[in-house]
């Protein structure tokens, strides 16, 4: 579930509003989106994927944390650089733009799976 | 009938197209695509955002990509004809790979920036997915297609010939009605996962199925509708390829036997009992770098979990991924994919799969491919039949009723909140859902019939509740459907297990028809599966 939104990173593009698949936020008042409906998160990750400023974490868990958790834990978090991982990691930063196996490759590895 | 619901008030925005594609994933901007580029107005609704909704942008894709030589096509539709029970047809397998061929190689062309290997070659097979999406919104807005995002359909409208010609829904974040007149309009708005939190699948809750139905279109397969996808404990995270390389234990070490390929149920057994886990440890190591590249969400969560899935063993859990990994839908009735109702084209997950892959799951590849061909198909289709249509100026009108225009015999509403909790509980259940029994079945579908009376007379919203109020009532009718088909199909064939019936009948060698909504009817398909080759044998 999406359990932060960075105010010292967020910019107030408001790109998570947009693409959000099951519109979780809304625009804040303060330029930094709210999450306005937690329970409709579907932690599919997008928003993640889609923010420029590397401003949101969505936890892996798909029931929202407790108060306290450490899925809520900004700073920890953040020393760990997992805020905006999924967008490192699949390339939509462009600084890094990872290398996907090869069509051969990956059929190599997929025909390894053993059929016991 | 009342209307408090708003939805009979004329709406805030109207527009008019030649086609409108209901839907905005894969096979939605495929069929956007292909009808633009034959020169037809298109309008595109997502009930999300178009390019990050749908489980392809949030699960990421592999397209089911063969050369056309002859053994090697030969083998990929033997392989899949044998795992999905042997009720595929040989002539839609063909020209979904025939079509994937065509088609993919085009992105190229528009300026796709494909991903690259080692050696800078384009890796086609393995899609990027949040890439891929994007680009496929960017080429339909490039042609011209308009489209309106988190905006869900409500109901298809008719003519008075009782043509398809258009839909009208909600736009979530205006808060205002919107009615879009069209020619011919293509649904491509996914399967169904009864909102259970799997990867990208809370949109797909059956919308698509339940608008066709109300027209008049039938569902085909509905009983292969119980795939249980592997999460690591707690999380969304349903990919389900590299669980080939684990070995499952339980609680106290010992390993449940059973080959997951062969047999998903000595698994679900097992997490009836207590905690089941995994661990990748039959990977070979040279494997890891390569396997991480090719899944990077999967990867990503474990990093956030700090769990080495080679070395580590970690807890897992099902997931229901309904008809998105199962293979049930609508059913196309002709190649062009037209539903059986003037007007009316199918696509992607919201169609059944079954003549592709049969019982057994299209995820990986199949449904992929499915969707690029039958988006494809759709939108020319669409595109064609629209050309025929004289602008149709008269009055149209909603085919909804359940969710949306309730009888008012109720004595009070019923919330939507409610109606899907009821749902739910009878379909989310592996004990229900995985491993049925025809007194499970029955049972559950007292249950499920009582609550559609109540949603006939009483379940409806204002706004985002009607919104909701649809979804919940798309989601009981597919829950009938899938119960049902899953009553009358008396064997186990691939994903449908029936305990009570554990073994395959050969007289059932054919795909299963259900439809209706206060009614549910089922039948044997009368067109028979096509094998073709030497594996005619079931």
């Amino acid at each position: 579930m999406i359990e932060i939104v960075s105010a010292e990173r967020c910019t107030g593009c408001n790109i998570c509003v947009k693409i959000c698949p099951t519109n979780v936020f809304d625009e804040g008042l303060e330029d930094v989106p709210v999450i306005a409906r937690h329970d409709d998160c579907q932690t599919c990750f997008q928003c993640e994927a889609y923010c420029p400023a590397d401003a949101l974490f969505v936890a892996p868990m798909r029931t929202p944390a407790e108060p306290g958790s450490e899925w809520r834990d900004e700073a920890a978090l953040k020393a760990r650089n997992q805020l905006g991982l999924y967008r490192m990691r699949v390339g939509l930063n462009k600084k890094n733009v990872p290398e996907l196996p090869s069509d051969d490759e990956f059929f190599a590895v997929m025909q390894a799976i053993p059929r016991r | 009938m009342t209307a408090a619901s708003g939805v009979d008030q004329s709406p805030e925005v109207m527009l008019s197209a030649d086609v409108l594609v209901v839907g905005g994933g894969l096979s939605a901007t495929w069929a956007a695509i292909t009808a633009a580029e034959a020169g037809v107005g298109v309008v595109l609704v997502d009930k999300g955002y178009c390019g990050a909704s749908g489980v392809a942008a949030t699960a990421g894709v592999g397209h089911w990509l063969v050369p056309p030589e002859f053994a090697a096509r030969e083998a990929a539709m033997s392989a899949r004809a044998v795992q999905g029970g042997s009720i595929t047809d040989r002539s839609w397998q063909e020209r979904v790979l025939d079509e994937t061929w065509r088609r993919l190689p085009q992105l190229g062309e528009w300026g796709y920036a494909y991903a690259k290997d080692q050696r800078n070659q384009p890796v086609l097979r393995l899609g990027h997915a949040p890439h891929y999406l994007r680009f496929l919104r960017s080429r339909a807005e490039r042609l011209g297609v308009k489209i309106l995002d988190h905006s869900p359909a409500l109901e298809l409208l008719t003519d008075s010939d009782g043509q398809v010609a258009g839909a009208s829904g909600y736009q979530l974040r205006q808060a205002q009605h919107w009615q879009v007149r069209a020619g011919a309009v293509v649904l491509a708005t996914g399967g169904c996962t009864w909102k259970s939190k799997s990867l990208g699948g809370d949109v797909n809750t059956g919308d698509g199925q339940l608008f066709g139905a109300e027209v008049g279109a039938e569902l085909s397969g509905m009983e292969f509708s119980g795939f249980y996808g592997i999460v690591p404990k707690s999380t969304s995270m349903d990919k389900n390829g590299y669980y080939g390389f684990a070995t499952f234990t339980r609680e106290d070490g010992s390993v449940i036997d059973g080959a997951l390929f062969a047999s998903r149920l000595p698994l679900l057994r097992a997490s009836l009992e207590g905690p089941v886990f995994a661990q990748f440890d039959r990977a070979p190591r040279e494997n890891w770098q390569t396997m991480r590249g090719a899944m990077p969400n999967f990867f990503m969560v474990m990093d956030k979990l700090r769990i080495d899935p080679f070395m580590q063993r970690f807890a897992v859990e099902f997931v229901l991924e309904g008809t998105v990994r199962g293979t049930g839908g609508l059913r196309a009735v002709d190649y062009d994919c037209s539903s059986g109702v003037s007007g009316l084209y199918v696509a992607g997950d919201v169609a059944s799969r079954e003549k592709i892959v049969g019982g057994a799951t299209g995820a990986g590849a199949p449904n992929a491919s499915w969707a690029v061909s039958s988006g494809t198909w759709a939108g020319k289709a669409a595109a064609v039949h629209a050309r025929k249509q004289a602008a149709c100026t008269g009055r149209l009108s909603g085919a909804g009723r359940v969710g949306l225009r309730p009888s008012g015999s109720a004595e009070r509403g019923l919330d939507s909140h409610e109606a899907l909790r009821v749902v739910q509980a009878e379909l989310l259940p592996v004990s229900k859902n995985a491993l049925r029994t025809g007194v499970g079945l029955r049972s559950s579908l007292t249950v499920l019939d009582s609550l559609w009376r109540d949603a006939e007379a009483g379940l409806t919203g204002v706004g985002r509740d009607l919104v909701r109020a649809r979804e919940a009532a798309a989601m009981l009718a597919m829950g009938r459907w899938a119960y049902t088909s899953g009553l009358s199909r008396t064997e186990t064939r691939v994903m449908h297990a029936r305990t009570d019936f554990p073994e395959r009948d050969p007289a059932q060698q054919h795909r299963i028809l259900v439809g209706g909504l206060d009614r549910v009817w089922t039948k044997p398909d009368s067109v028979l599966p096509v094998l073709g080759g030497d594996w005619q044998a079931a």
